[in-house]
Parts: structure tokens; C-alpha cells; sequence
């Protein structure tokens, strides 16, 4: 475990975010431009479900892909639940704010998840190729059961733009990159992935490393504004629940009988915290609720805990419960 | 030169509420705008930048609309119901065209 944490710590992928965040703490005036880090999101979302894909057309499907996607959306929907009763339990988060964190809990980071395919990677573990379409599963139960918690009590959601706002998550240019890429690589295979692995397989960790550079520059830059906007109940939470949901996780690979590299995946999953789609439909779902709060949480807290303690945790524990 | 009057107004807002808020305004009879984006601001909602963000959840855009001065109030109320909850400025201005026939 140690090892595997120092190697991971030690990583290009891990010391570049940490340049990041460092600049960014320092003031630096370091920076990537949007277009940049959206370009390089964009070649991730792609590489990593091509890949998906073609690992699945090499191995094929076997009957845990249907039950994997209901995992997911299972943890999904109910790990907000989970997050919500803590965060009221333990933070001074009214009802709406800790529904709108909460759904960040529920849902997905993709670079937490590309993060952790690249420690398997880096270890020769394999892992269920269809766990791409698991990651694309989660990203939206959690706002439906976060919107829920607030309906319930109040009419402070826009209940009549609820439809759009589900479209939007559900087509959202991400979801729609990762699934599209994830169905080319089935679709035309290891002989497809022969075309284009010198673009897709060669420069990914690279690519990793200076889009985990940007996310450096962003976090730290949400530790410098947030400063004040978290107390420590709500801190503590955002080291606390990744482990809780990561635990979730693992409960539900090993009731599947996943690999180790799919378990390990599965609390990767669960641990992470989304930053794209669910902070987008907070905004237009609960704008009342400040975004520096989940913002902050998910970026500059449970992000950067996921990506130097939590990864090597996941995949450990998970390589050590299934003899991997 | 012959200029007509007009009026000029910014709708800063949040990315995510950009289609919304240009959705209202065609439906308020406002078919001509620009959108720019905005490098990034302060204001009670705290700072924000464009730079590295890959999110749409922190940006902020900028809709400008110039209008004849009889058409600003229905503009107002398209605007303001999309606006109101949401972080965002809306300024109005007097403006001088040169073709009034386009407005």
C-alpha cells in the first residue's frame, strides 16, 4: 500500500497537479486557456471510451454489463442520500445548499475515473472495458434524488424547466463524447484501435498530465476563493464522504464479482465528486444555493484527496479482497 | 449624419442560462443579439475566470441587444424572468443608430 502510494504520489500525473495547485496558491500567473483545457478534456472523454470500447469488443460482454449499469445507478441515486443526512448532521448547510452538494457526491468525476485507469494501467491490472458506460450511467440519478430532497420540503426547484434541465444532463457534451467514442471502439475493435493508437494510446498520459496541471491551477484557485466559504464540518465531510462512497463502491463490485480493476474502478467512481454536469445543473436547478460551496468541495477538496491518497487506496484494497 | 435612438442593453449572466435567456428574448420578439464571452469578474457572487475551466457551471457570458425604445419593456420582462434567481447584471444605455429600419 505504501509503495503503491508513493509511486502514486511521485507520478507525472500527480506531481503536474500538484504544480498546478502550488502555482496557483503562490499566484502565480501561470494558466490554461479554456479552449486548451476543453480541447484536452475533449481528447480524454474520447480516448478513454474508444478504449472502453474496444476492450469490450476484444472480451466481450458478460452478464454483469447490465447489472454494472444498475450498480451505478443505484450508488448513484442513493449516495446523495447519504451525503445529504451527513451534511445536515455535520455542517451549518441549509436543506437546499446540502441537496445541491449532495448530487455532487452522487455523481461522477471522469478525471478522477481516467486518473484511476491510468494507475491500473501503469500496474498491468485489468479492469471491465464497459466500466467507461457505468461512469456515463452515474452522472445523472444523483441530481433526480438531490432535486427530490428539495421538492420535498419547498418549491424552491424550477420544477417546470425540470424535463430541459434533464435533457441537458442526460445529452450533456460529455455523456454524448464518452458514450459516441465508447461505440465507435466496440464497434470497429482492436482493428480500429490499430488506426488510431498512435494518437489515442501514446501521448494519453502526457495529455493527463497537463490537463491534471490545469485542474491543479483550477483547484487551487477554488482553495484561494473558497477560503472562508467552507466550515470545518462541511471540510471534513468532503474527506470523509469519498471514503464512505468508496466503500459503497466496493460492496457493489464485489457483489457483481467484478475483476479487481473494475471493483477498484467502482469505488473510484463512487468516491468521486462530480465537477462538469451536476455543478452546470445546480446552477439552472438551484441557483439560490452559492457555487463557490460545492465548487470548492468538489475541486479543491475531495478531488485533490481522491487523486494522492484515495486511488492508491481503491486500487489496494481492492487488489487485496479479491487476491489480484 | 442622420442617427436614430435606440436602446443598448447588457444581460451579463451565467453560462448555463445563456439559451434560456436568448430563448425568452426571441420569444419576446428580440430576434437580433450578440453574445460575448466574458474572461472573467468579481462581483457579490465572488470571482470567477474562464481560464482552464471545462465546466460551463462557472462562466459567465454576455448578451447585448440594441432595441428600439418602445420594444425595452417587454425586452425587460423576458429578461428579468430568466435572470432574477441567477447571478448576472443588467444595464441599459442610450444608444444612436444609423439604421433604424434594422432595430
Amino acid at each position: 500500500m505504501f509503495d503503491l502510494a508513493l509511486a502514486n504520489l511521485l507520478s507525472p500525473v500527480v506531481l503536474s497537479f500538484v504544480l498546478g495547485l502550488g502555482a496557483a496558491l503562490a499566484r502565480s500567473d501561470l494558466s490554461v486557456p479554456e479552449a486548451v483545457a476543453k480541447a484536452m478534456s475533449l481528447y480524454l472523454l474520447f480516448a478513454i471510451g474508444f478504449k472502453g470500447g474496444v476492450s469490450v469488443a476484444d472480451h466481450g460482454v458478460d452478464g454483469t454489463l447490465g447489472l454494472a449499469l444498475l450498480g451505478g445507478v443505484v450508488l448513484s441515486a442513493a449516495l446523495p442520500l447519504v451525503a445529504f443526512g451527513i451534511l445536515r448532521a455535520v455542517s451549518g448547510l441549509d436543506r437546499t445548499a446540502a441537496a445541491a452538494v449532495a448530487a455532487h457526491y452522487g455523481s461522477i468525476s471522469i478525471v478522477t475515473f481516467v486518473a484511476g485507469t491510468a494507475i491500473l494501467d501503469s500496474r498491468g491490472i485489468v479492469f471491465e472495458g464497459y466500466m467507461v458506460a457505468v461512469a456515463a450511467a452515474m452522472e445523472a440519478p444523483a441530481i433526480l434524488t438531490a432535486l427530490w430532497l428539495v421538492a420535498r420540503k419547498s418549491e424552491a426547484t424550477q420544477s417546470q424547466g425540470r424535463g430541459e434541465l434533464l435533457h441537458e444532463v442526460l445529452l450533456n457534451g460529455s455523456i454524448v463524447l464518452l458514450i459516441g467514442a465508447f461505440a465507435i471502439g466496440w464497434i470497429t475493435g482492436p482493428a480500429g484501435l490499430a488506426q488510431i493508437d498512435s494518437f489515442i494510446v501514446a501521448p494519453f498520459t502526457g495529455v493527463l498530465c497537463l490537463f491534471l496541471l490545469d485542474m491543479g491551477l483550477v483547484a487551487g484557485r477554488g482553495m484561494r476563493q473558497g477560503r472562508g466559504v467552507l466550515d470545518k464540518g462541511a471540510l471534513a465531510f468532503g474527506l470523509v464522504m469519498p471514503l464512505i462512497g468508496a466503500t459503497a463502491g466496493l460492496g457493489v463490485g464485489l457483489l457483481l464479482g467484478m475483476s479487481a480493476g473494475g471493483i477498484a474502478l467502482f469505488m473510484v467512481l463512487a468516491a468521486s465528486a462530480s465537477y462538469i454536469a451536476v455543478p452546470a445543473a445546480m446552477r439552472v436547478a438551484l441557483p439560490q444555493v452559492n457555487p463557490a460551496i460545492y465548487l470548492t468541495l468538489s475541486l479543491a477538496v475531495t478531488f485533490p484527496f481522491n487523486l494522492t491518497i484515495g486511488l492508491p487506496l481503491y486500487v489496494t484494497l481492492a487488489e487485496a479482497l479479491t487476491g489480484g | 449624419m442622420q442617427t436614430h435612438a435606440a436602446k443598448r442593453v447588457e444581460i451579463t449572466i451565467e453560462t448555463v442560462m445563456q439559451a434560456r435567456l436568448t430563448r425568452a428574448l426571441e420569444e419576446a420578439g428580440v430576434t437580433g443579439y450578440t453574445i460575448l464571452p466574458v474572461l472573467g469578474g468579481s462581483g457579490r457572487s465572488g470571482g470567477w475566470s474562464r481560464s482552464g475551466q471545462v465546466s460551463r457551471a462557472s462562466g459567465m457570458v454576455q448578451v447585448i441587444c440594441i432595441i428600439r425604445p418602445e420594444r425595452l419593456d417587454p425586452l425587460l420582462e423576458a429578461a428579468f424572468a430568466v435572470v432574477e434567481p441567477h447571478i448576472g447584471v443588467v444595464t441599459i444605455t442610450d444608444a444612436q443608430v444609423l439604421r433604424a429600419e434594422r432595430f
